[in-house]
């Protein structure tokens, strides 16, 4: 037991375990994962493994040898990570994933509060299409559009160069100053600090009609006022 | 080299993946290509009906994953074009018969023998979805001009881009050009305006695809169909040929349609 815990490491992930091995032969860290898998049947049941193998170097039959060999123990081999392109391929065409906590993929790595400062914004160059969901404890400015059912939660302002018909919330941590610019948000559903504003009319949301006009959205006396977003708005602030 | 795997999805049901399959199945077979549609629906089988073949099933994918039977014995040939074959779905089991894995590895068998895999793709973004993009050299989303269709269509291409598959081609089906004149419909450029995909095709709308999925001919092999015709547009574009799109206003005329009128 002693052994086998040095040869590989095994960590709790928030959707499964990560097995790192060490820098030992493969059979050697290949006998000591199954040994600890027989060890803790009951641990190991029902899991699912993403194995990071270093460097190592993988061709199909011993993935899928290894793949088997987990299933049979209940555990399901669901990726495997290496910096070897081969095993990455070999991975890959066996149908495994080569990346782990892969986040949905328009949400960037987590960003801590401190080091989005007051001047600073989140810069997000591409559209948000359905099902994505960016939450920014800062300000963001998205070049692109959000799509229906695309949501966007800022702590701070939201500046979108596009069209938006998803979701958008500005200060979300209830900072009713915030604010949200779009080139068009007729179709938007806006929320600033607590106030809601809702779109009268969803089943059009997808039509273009006339011209678009960018706007901006701000709280005044408790409502969402939608005002013409035009460059002197913008002075002073 | 090899075949070229092409999976058709959606997100949203009832939009025409399997029709589709089945129609350009039998434009890219009737041009002479080595075809094999794979039914990637495990427990709600239709591609067989579709293509009336039905009748013909022995072995299905679940066989042939779980080692009851050899590829071949499952492949069933058309009953019209020799180089059409169909691996149908499992009647009885669920998507959980089947692995991505197991998609691909029957998709590397199966690439040397044939130019064109097609596979229809379950409706949703769960298992069976995965199984059937899986294998995928190249996919193509299929909408309606309808609200809640591009919506499952936007996510469906979200999740493709964030899986490494690329950016799939987009086929806009059951466009009514008459409705889309009155304000009723979305258009085609409304739908590319929120997709932002390339277009591969439209298809009209037109009656005499549900006349042919209920004999089990595809449409594709009516020369007179729209529908028909759109669907080997499609196919010919698969092949990388420039095919002008059709002119969709012509068919909603009201000349066009004494004249379909009279051919019944």
């Amino acid at each position: 037991m002693e052994g086998s815990q040095a040869l590989i490491q095994i960590k709790g992930l928030r959707d499964g375990l990560l097995v790192s091995l060490g820098d030992a032969e493969w059979s050697q860290a290949r006998a000591a994962l199954l040994e600890q898998i027989e060890a803790q049947q009951a641990f190991f049941r029902g899991a699912r493994m993403a194995l990071d193998v270093g460097n190592r170097i993988f061709h199909v039959n011993d993935l899928a040898e290894l793949r088997d060999r987990l299933s049979e123990h209940g555990v399901t081999l669901w990726a495997v990570i290496s910096e070897s392109p081969t095993t990455e391929k070999t991975a890959q065409l066996l149908g495994l994933a080569t990346r782990i906590a892969k986040p949905r993929p328009p949400e960037p790595a987590p960003i801590l509060p401190q080091e989005v400062g007051e001047h600073m914004a989140l810069w997000v160059a591409r559209t948000l299409r359905s099902g994505t969901r960016l939450e920014v404890p800062g300000h963001v400015v998205i070049v692109g559009d959000v799509n229906p059912g695309a949501e966007v939660i800022a702590e701070g302002n939201i500046v979108v160069w596009g069209r938006v018909r998803g979701l958008v919330h500005a200060g979300a941590g209830g900072d009713e100053a915030a604010f949200v610019c779009g080139l068009d948000l007729s179709a938007a559903q806006v929320r600033i600090g607590r106030v809601a504003a809702f779109v009268e009319d969803g089943s059009a949301s997808l039509r273009r009609e006339g011209e678009i006009r960018p706007q901006k959205v701000i709280v005044k006396d408790g409502l969402l006022r939608f005002e013409a977003w035009q460059a002197t708005l913008g002075k002073g602030e | 080299m090899g075949a070229q795997v092409v999976t058709i999805t959606s997100g949203k049901g009832g939009v025409g993946k399997t029709t589709a399959v089945a129609n350009l199945a039998v434009a890219l077979a009737a041009d002479g290509a080595r075809v094999v549609c794979i039914d990637a629906d495990i427990g709600l089988r239709n591609l067989d009906v579709v293509m009336g073949l039905e009748n013909r099933i022995v072995y299905d994918l679940v066989d042939v994953i779980e080692g009851r039977c050899r590829l071949r014995q499952a492949m069933i040939r058309d009953k019209r074009l020799p180089e059409l074959y169909l691996i149908p779905a499992a009647q009885t089991r669920d998507k959980s018969a089947v692995s991505p894995s197991d998609m691909i590895r029957l998709c590397e068998e199966l690439r040397n023998d044939v130019d064109w895999i097609l596979i229809d793709s379950p409706a949703g973004i769960e298992r069976g979805f995965k199984n059937a993009i899986a294998p995928a050299d190249q996919v193509l989303v299929i909408t309606n001009p309808e609200v809640s269709a591009v919506r499952d269509a936007d996510r469906v291409i979200g999740i493709l881009e964030a899986e490494g598959k690329g950016t799939p081609s987009l086929i806009i089906n059951r466009l009514n050009q008459t409705m889309v004149k009155h304000g009723d419909m979305l258009s085609a450029e409304d739908v590319l305006d929120l997709l932002a995909i390339k277009l591969i095709g439209i298809v009209p709308e037109d009656d005499q695809v549900i006349v042919a999925t209920n004999r089990g001919v595809p449409v594709a092999l009516d020369h007179k169909s729209r529908a028909g015709q759109a669907f080997r547009d499609i196919a010919r574009r698969l092949k990388g040929e420039q095919v002008p799109f059709m002119n969709l206003e012509a068919g909603s005329s009201l000349w066009e349609r004494i004249i379909r009128l009279g051919r019944k």
